[in-house]
């Protein structure tokens, strides 16, 4: 074998060649964890605003809460459910909410987005643990009362503590900010249920929310509910639940990032090629006198694929490395599941580290195939002649 | 024949440019015994680097048979050549060719990373070889620290570390300087004497020539 300490001095010999061809597989790279980073970002925090032993019923084929109505009756014949667990007073740990999207204008540039406003019960807040009151109080029962998720609070104009904002053909105040911790609710308004309905006229739910007792009891329970001739519901695990609403946008996001990343990796895969095309040129000679001391073809063929190999995985690294820093970015988009909007970090995961580095890894070699080989092609005697 | 080093009979070589026949080498025979060091004269594109490239099996003949090192290296595959050559061959070339981003230890090395030698002892082979050639303390220079003469001198070390049958010199002396010529000149007469190692050097330098055992002449591809 050609010791590799021959392909990596060749590599920083050129030194502006090299530099350039890795910054070209870099940038893709960099673009490439970046969409996939977005996606996943989107993923995980729709997926964290799920519990594990939470499970949400919306009515049947509605998909999300937003198409969802649930009578009232249906409602009270889904609470006295057995598998429901208690709450610390004892009765049964449920919620039964309503969800409406409203239009506020954005804080930075004032374009109208989608938000939601949820109404809640006193026991939202119990079955979901992460939903924490970070500043003033919460709604009172009567009145015109709300709190906003941090985010919301943040994005929205009117939605700061103690400011004012109208909507369901009322005025409201923000009483209290809450976290809940990067997820989904972070980007809501909530208040009290009976003035929401009220409000918007809407004498039914659109979800109910429970605690299971048990939750092997899942499946039996959702056969059971689902199956009730009474019944038009569907039963999800919360956190199933929300990842579906991810779908939609995080495939659209994958397929969109992928296409576009494929299409700049036809740019840095012909850099790469260039790159290595000019140094089997340059090194003509060289293989020459390697193949006459006694070098296989094939040593050939792997010095310079290495060469190109190195060269990618350099910029792929890069371009990790660069994408990590994405994290700090907050960034929010339309949901199309729910149409509405949601923020969230760029995430990144060992996978999308390790297939962003992998489709490096791939650049170079589609680079560096065709050089390789005609480098191992060359004739000893044409090649020592050259200059 | 088991003392001849090399065995040519009836050798041709012919290059085409487009459909157009050119002859190189016409009907050589030549033998060539262990331990000789000839010199081959000629003028330019007389046919003496085709010559040594047949020798160093980096070439194939039109015809004729060609046994270096008691094999017929005309019969034998490309990677059966390029086994052949790393262990009988040691090339020296006009313009030294060394690889420049590899020390003069690690040019040394080169053939012998085509043995099975551990790293340890192509550490003693190259270490010898460069002693030989006098250049023991030059070991981590790059080919730009070295004289030309240097180079030729880590060339001769990577020629001879892995003691091949046989030596093939291409000009060895072209592009040096009087003192430097002489030198080299000293070196091979020195391995062909006292290491007994066969040699073929191409040369027009006459002054060369005239340290090698036996001179032979190319005149348009025939040999006198």
């Amino acid at each position: 074998m050609i010791p590799i300490s021959y392909i990596i001095r060749n590599i920083k010999k050129h030194k502006i060649t090299s530099i350039l061809t890795i910054l070209g597989v870099t940038l893709v790279v960099f673009v490439f964890a970046g969409v996939l980073m977005l996606s996943n970002g989107l993923r995980a925090t729709l997926v964290a605003t799920g519990y594990d032993d939470n499970a949400v019923i919306i009515r049947k084929a509605s998909q999300t809460e937003v198409q969802s109505i649930i009578p009232y009756d249906q409602a009270q014949l889904i609470v006295a459910s057995p598998e429901i667990a208690p709450a610390k007073d004892n009765r049964p740990l449920y919620t039964n909410e309503i969800y409406v999207l409203i239009n506020l204008p954005s804080r930075t540039d004032s374009t109208e987005a989608n938000l939601v406003v949820r109404g809640i019960t006193p026991k939202s807040f119990e079955l979901r643990p992460n939903v924490k009151l970070i500043a003033g109080r919460l709604p009172q029962e009567a009145g015109s009362e709300i709190i906003t998720g941090e985010s919301a609070s943040e994005r929205f104009v009117g939605c700061g503590l103690g400011e004012r904002v109208r909507f369901g053909a009322r005025e409201w105040t923000v009483v209290g900010i809450f976290d809940a911790a990067g997820t989904g609710f972070d980007s809501e308004i909530w208040g009290d249920i009976t003035q929401m309905s009220d409000a918007f006229r809407r004498p039914v739910y659109s979800s109910i929310t429970f605690r299971m007792a048990d939750t092997s009891q899942f499946t039996g329970m959702k056969d059971r509910l689902e199956n009730d001739r009474r019944l038009t519901i569907e039963v999800f695990r919360e956190k199933e639940y929300y990842a579906n609403q991810s779908r939609t946008i995080t495939t659209f996001i994958n397929i969109t990032g992928t296409v576009i990343s494929i299409v700049f990796s036809l740019g840095a895969i012909v850099g790469a090629m260039i790159t290595m095309y000019s140094a089997v040129a340059n090194r003509t000679k060289e293989i020459g006198i390697l193949r006459a001391l006694g070098f296989k073809r094939l040593s050939i063929l792997l010095v310079f694929f290495l060469e190109s190999i190195f060269i990618s995985l350099t910029g792929g690294m890069l371009g990790v490395l660069i994408a990590y820093f994405l994290r700090f970015i907050r960034i929010s988009t339309t949901n199309w599941d729910t149409f509405s909007e949601i923020a969230f970090n760029f995430e990144i995961s060992s996978q999308i580290a390790i297939l962003a580095i992998l489709f490096a890894v791939i650049m170079g070699i589609a680079g560096g195939f065709l050089p390789a080989v005609r480098a191992s092609r060359l004739k000893i005697v044409d090649s020592l002649r050259s200059a | 024949m088991s003392d001849s080093m090399v065995n040519i009979f009836g050798l041709y070589k012919s290059y085409y440019r487009d459909s157009l026949e050119i002859p190189v080498l016409r009907n050589i025979s030549l033998k060539i015994p262990e331990g000789e060091f000839l010199a081959l004269m000629g003028p330019s594109g007389s046919g003496k680097t085709t010559l040594l490239n047949l020798l160093a099996g980096i070439d194939q003949p039109t015809s004729g048979t060609l046994s270096v090192a008691g094999e017929e290296i005309s019969q034998l595959n490309e990677n059966e050549l390029a086994k052949w050559r790393s262990r009988h061959i040691g090339f020296i070339f006009q313009f030294y060719n060394l690889m420049p981003v590899l020390t003069a230890f690690e040019n040394v090395e080169l053939p012998l990373l085509l043995t099975k030698l551990t790293k340890k002892e192509r550490k003693e082979h190259v270490e010898t070889a460069l002693s030989i050639v006098g250049l023991a303390e030059r070991m981590k220079h790059y080919p730009r620290q070295l004289s030309g003469g240097q180079e030729q001198r880590v060339a001769i070390a990577r020629a001879i570390v892995t003691d091949p049958s046989l030596i093939l010199a291409d000009e060895p002396t072209g592009d040096l300087d009087k003192h430097s010529a002489e030198e080299i000149m000293i070196l091979l007469t020195r391995l062909n004497q006292e290491f007994k190692k066969t040699i073929v050097m191409v040369t027009h330098d006459p002054r060369a020539a005239e340290k090698a055992k036996i001179v032979r002449h190319l005149d348009k591809g025939e040999l006198d």
